[in-house]
């Protein structure tokens, strides 16, 4: 019997052997080789007769840096001169043709470097080699007495010295050398360093085009109305009330549950979109409460079936053997993406072909889902991917909305159309952050020993609702990201005499998606706190226990320590404008990283929060580029600490109440504390970084406001909670 | 046609009068340095300046704006887009997906005209545009920067950070 493919290896597997071979293709707006005729030296390499260096990159940026980074690993191999890169996006519908030979696209995980280090290192390395061979073809000398530096190929014994530019025709009718040698990290030059952004001075001066600022020649826009409640469908819709209104072009029904507005403009298509009376068939869901999901969250932590993700000894029997046990519940909530770039895509159909412009975390799910909205093969398909603004996992594993632009555009056969959310729609009909709950029981000796923790997790599973064929015997693996008992991915950094770790799935109808740290988020918050609680409840030093807890996982202990050290934990905190200042700790491991914080905190009187301070520490292995992680972790600290204080998205009546920044409210300026952040790679793996830090932010502050406070908060967002004395 | 001042020349449009500047400036204009980004006034990627004062042009009638006033968008900010503000930006490195700059660039370009020296307290109350991301320390850090080099330099301050 066949082994369930994931979605992934579905679309590599059925569109690669269909779609036909072809000369590259790019989209607008990144047609750098279609400018130059310069052919590619290989699939990661162009080298112009001007010196321009044209390296491509299959992930895609959102923010996170993933392009310089590629951009360096591969320029790192190919000795090419940094000045002259720049980057160009291969199309999906490319990589399929081309039996996927820039690999995958997804673009999540904090997998974009780590996972695709090694063959584009490769890519690199051999164009160096190709490049290297041409000119020593050239001087009719063997290619092991020439070198390659900066972007010229040296002949040391005759002195005779080239360009790339200059042999760049030639290497690329070369065959491709089979053994690739890579670099000794300690030879790296580029990588490893504090490299400027690829991408900055366009996003400075408004000469970034996103998906949402698109324009192309006869572009009609759409406007769209799903309905309010998930599983909700259109029963009818009045198209006369708004047909008249200035500019609408066509009222479309979208599917089974939307409904869009075709004008000139965008603002025209709004208008009238919001204008038009729809008649919802809201359907059973119409009835769920907010608190009915939390009940159902509740009552699975005492439930007797539950899938274990890791475990030791017997933890239930030693927990009822225990001299004493402490015991807590905590709750995280449903939170939105909210990219600051709602959803959106652009279409162009015709009964032969079908071509989407949109941001997107990974084009050639976005191919699949334009190719099967459109009726098409594939291979009649192109997307062309552009910056997204902001990903966070919203834009990666289903392409809803990519469905619907095609769907538009496909009562408008050779018009491109641009379908653009409103923020309302956006917040509204998310994939969010799965609901949890957990209680969490240690058993405890007369010494106060830990001899044994039961995790027990009820709620919401993201794998459940978008890769259901990865769920086995009822068991989501991805749940117990953080508290894998070893592997390279998220592994638990405690030892425990008996312990248990498991998942009640319960699912309600809000659809849940890969939101940036994912699991990690909840788990960490769980695990770090009722450490916390522990070290309260024994009278021990937090930093102590761990460190007696930890003593099996050195990597994890390591990044602790740093944090603890730089912040100065044991001894007191200077005060900040009269008020004192308390610290709490947390670490993780996640998405292949180590990571801790340290948060100074203080709280007044009257309970108004102030976090001053994080210290941070990361291991990912190695680091390619200082600078950029440092900005990943103060943005995981805003990503993070925005859930931990404003993020929730709750239920009334079957559908999301918050629908816009005056009810979602997000970390600002204000709010933002200083991040110190260690960048201390220790080598021999690669670790994401794009994600793992936000997990402990919460955390981290959770457990200063304990210190500040004695308030153990065990329910998200702060918002919600009162910290006055 | 009404007619809008915007970076410098007398720009003609025939939309709604009720449309917001926003989408007259990205969808008449085709001025889409600007951004759309909740359209309540709530995240600030709209921001654009009238007369030197940062708007947000989401919620902000085309049709209230004069002929007589001067609308500045990210796009004339600076000729060149070598604003003292745009420079630091590159220099520390600050955007990340890049979606809101624009919107924090004008709000930090109206922060330093009418307060050359802004303390943090200053940038904390001017500069309350939303980054998911997460670069408001970059942000910080490039207000202090771009300040400090426009003291040092003893330049002209309001020539300097005054728009085109």
């Amino acid at each position: 019997m066949a082994t369930p493919l994931n979605r992934r290896e579905f679309i590599g597997t059925t569109l690669a052997g269909t779609a036909a071979a072809g000369s590259l293709v790019f989209g607008f707006p990144t047609s750098a080789a279609a400018q130059g005729a310069a052919p590619e030296v290989n699939a990661w390499v162009v080298v112009q007769a001007d010196e321009k260096i044209i390296i491509r990159i299959a992930r895609s940026e959102m923010g996170q840096g993933t392009l310089t980074g590629l951009a360096q690993l591969v320029a790192e191999e190919l000795e090419c001169d940094w000045a002259r890169v720049t980057t160009e996006y291969p199309t999906p519908g490319q990589n399929l043709a081309r039996k996927r030979v820039w690999g995958n696209y997804s673009t999540g995980g904090s997998r974009g470097i780590r996972e695709s280090q090694e063959y584009v290192r490769k890519g690199g390395a051999a164009a160096r080699m190709m490049l290297v061979q041409a000119a020593a073809d050239g001087w009719n000398v063997p290619s092991a007495e020439c070198s390659a530096v900066s972007g010229f190929i040296m002949h040391g014994a005759s002195g005779r010295r080239t360009s790339y530019g200059k042999v760049a025709q030639a290497a690329s009718r070369l065959q491709a050398p089979t053994e690739v040698a890579l670099k000794d990290p300690m030879q790296w030059k580029l990588v490893g360093k504090r490299m400027a952004r690829l991408d900055t001075v366009d996003k400075t001066n408004g000469k970034q085009v996103y998906g949402a600022d698109l324009k192309l020649p006869g572009l009609l826009n759409a406007s769209i109305r799903a309905c309010p409640v998930f599983g909700g469908k259109v029963r009818g819709f009045d198209a006369a009330k708004v047909t008249a209104m200035p500019g609408v072009k066509k009222v479309v029904k979208v599917g089974d549950n939307a409904v869009a507005v075709v004008a000139d403009t965008w603002w025209r298509a709004h208008k009238a979109v919001s204008a038009l009376p729809i008649d919802w068939d809201l359907g059973p869901n119409a009835a769920v409460q907010q608190s009915a999901i939390n009940a159902t969250n509740k009552a699975g932590l005492d439930a007797e079936q539950a899938a274990v993700g890791n475990s030791n000894g017997d933890a239930k029997q030693a927990l009822a053997g225990a001299a004493r046990k402490v015991e807590a519940v905590y709750s995280y909530p449903h939170q939105n993406h909210a990219t600051m770039e709602p959803m959106n895509a652009t279409a162009k159909w015709t009964p032969e072909r079908c071509e989407v412009w949109t941001p997107t975390q990974n084009g050639e799910a976005a191919l699949a889902a334009a190719a099967e909205a459109a009726g098409l093969p594939p291979a009649q398909c192109e997307v062309y991917k552009i910056h997204l603004g902001g990903g966070f996992g919203r834009r990666g594993a289903v392409h809803d909305w990519v469905r619907q632009a095609v769907a538009i555009a496909k009562e408008m056969p050779g018009t491109p159309v641009k379908l653009l959310w409103s923020r309302e729609e956006d917040m509204t009909h998310g994939l969010y952050h799965p609901i949890t709950q957990c209680k969490m029981s240690a058993g405890l000796d007369a010494q106060g020993n830990v001899t044994a923790l039961h995790m027990r997790i009820s709620g919401q599973s993201i794998l459940a609702s978008i890769f259901p064929q990865n769920v086995r015997d009822g068991k989501d693996p991805v749940v117990f990201q953080g508290l894998n008992n070893g592997g390279g991915e998220a592994m638990l950094g405690y030892t425990f005499p008996h312990l248990l770790i498991d998942h009640a799935m319960r699912n309600p109808h809000v659809p849940p998606g890969f939101w940036r740290g994912v699991n990690l988020n909840q788990n960490t918050i769980y695990m770090e706190c009722f450490i916390d609680e522990i070290a309260h409840a024994t009278g021990k030093d937090p930093l102590a226990l761990r460190r007696e807890l930890m003593r099996n996982h050195p990597k994890h202990l390591a990044v602790l320590n740093a944090v603890a050290e730089r912040a100065r934990w044991g001894q007191p905190a200077p005060d900040v404008n009269g008020q004192k200042v308390f610290r709490g700790l947390s670490q993780t491991h996640g998405f292949g990283s180590y990571v801790a914080a340290c948060a100074e905190v203080s709280v007044s009187k009257d309970g108004a929060l102030k976090v001053h301070r994080i210290v941070a520490a990361t291991d990912p292995g190695y680091a390619v580029n200082p600078q950029q992680i440092e900005a990943q972790v103060e943005g995981s600290f805003v990503y993070g600490l925005s859930a931990a204080l404003f993020g929730e998205c709750t239920v009334k009546d079957g559908a999301i109440e918050q629908k816009n920044f005056d009810t979602y409210p997000v970390l600002k300026m204000a709010d933002m504390p200083k991040v110190e952040t260690i960048v201390m790679g220790s080598g021999g793996f690669w670790g994401g970084v794009g994600e793992p830090t936000i997990s402990v932010a919460a955390p981290a502050v959770l457990n200063a406001i304990f210190a500040a406070t004695g308030k153990r908060i065990r329910e998200l967002p702060l918002k919600n909670q009162s910290l006055k004395a | 046609m009404a007619r809008l001042n915007v970076n410098g020349q007398v720009r003609e449009h025939s939309a709604e009068a009720d449309t917001p500047l926003l989408w007259v400036l990205r969808e008449q204009l085709g001025l889409t340095g600007t951004k759309y980004g909740c359209g309540v006034a709530q995240c600030g990627s709209c921001t654009v300046h009238i007369d030197g004062a940062p708007v947000r042009s989401c919620v902000m009638p085309a049709s209230a704006v004069g002929a007589g006033q001067k609308i500045t968008t990210i796009e004339g900010l600076h000729p060149q887009g070598a604003h003292v503000l745009q420079k630091a930006w590159v220099e520390n490195d600050v955007p990340q997906c890049g979606y809101c700059q624009s919107g924090m660039l004008m709000a930090a370009a109206a922060l330093l005209k009418s307060k050359p020296r802004p303390t943090d307290a200053d940038i904390d109350s001017a500069m309350t545009n939303i980054c998911r991301c997460g670069t408001y320390n970059r942000v910080r850090a490039a207000i202090k920067q771009a300040a400090g080099e426009i003291r040092s330099a003893g330049l002209d301050i309001v020539h300097t950070v005054r728009s085109v």
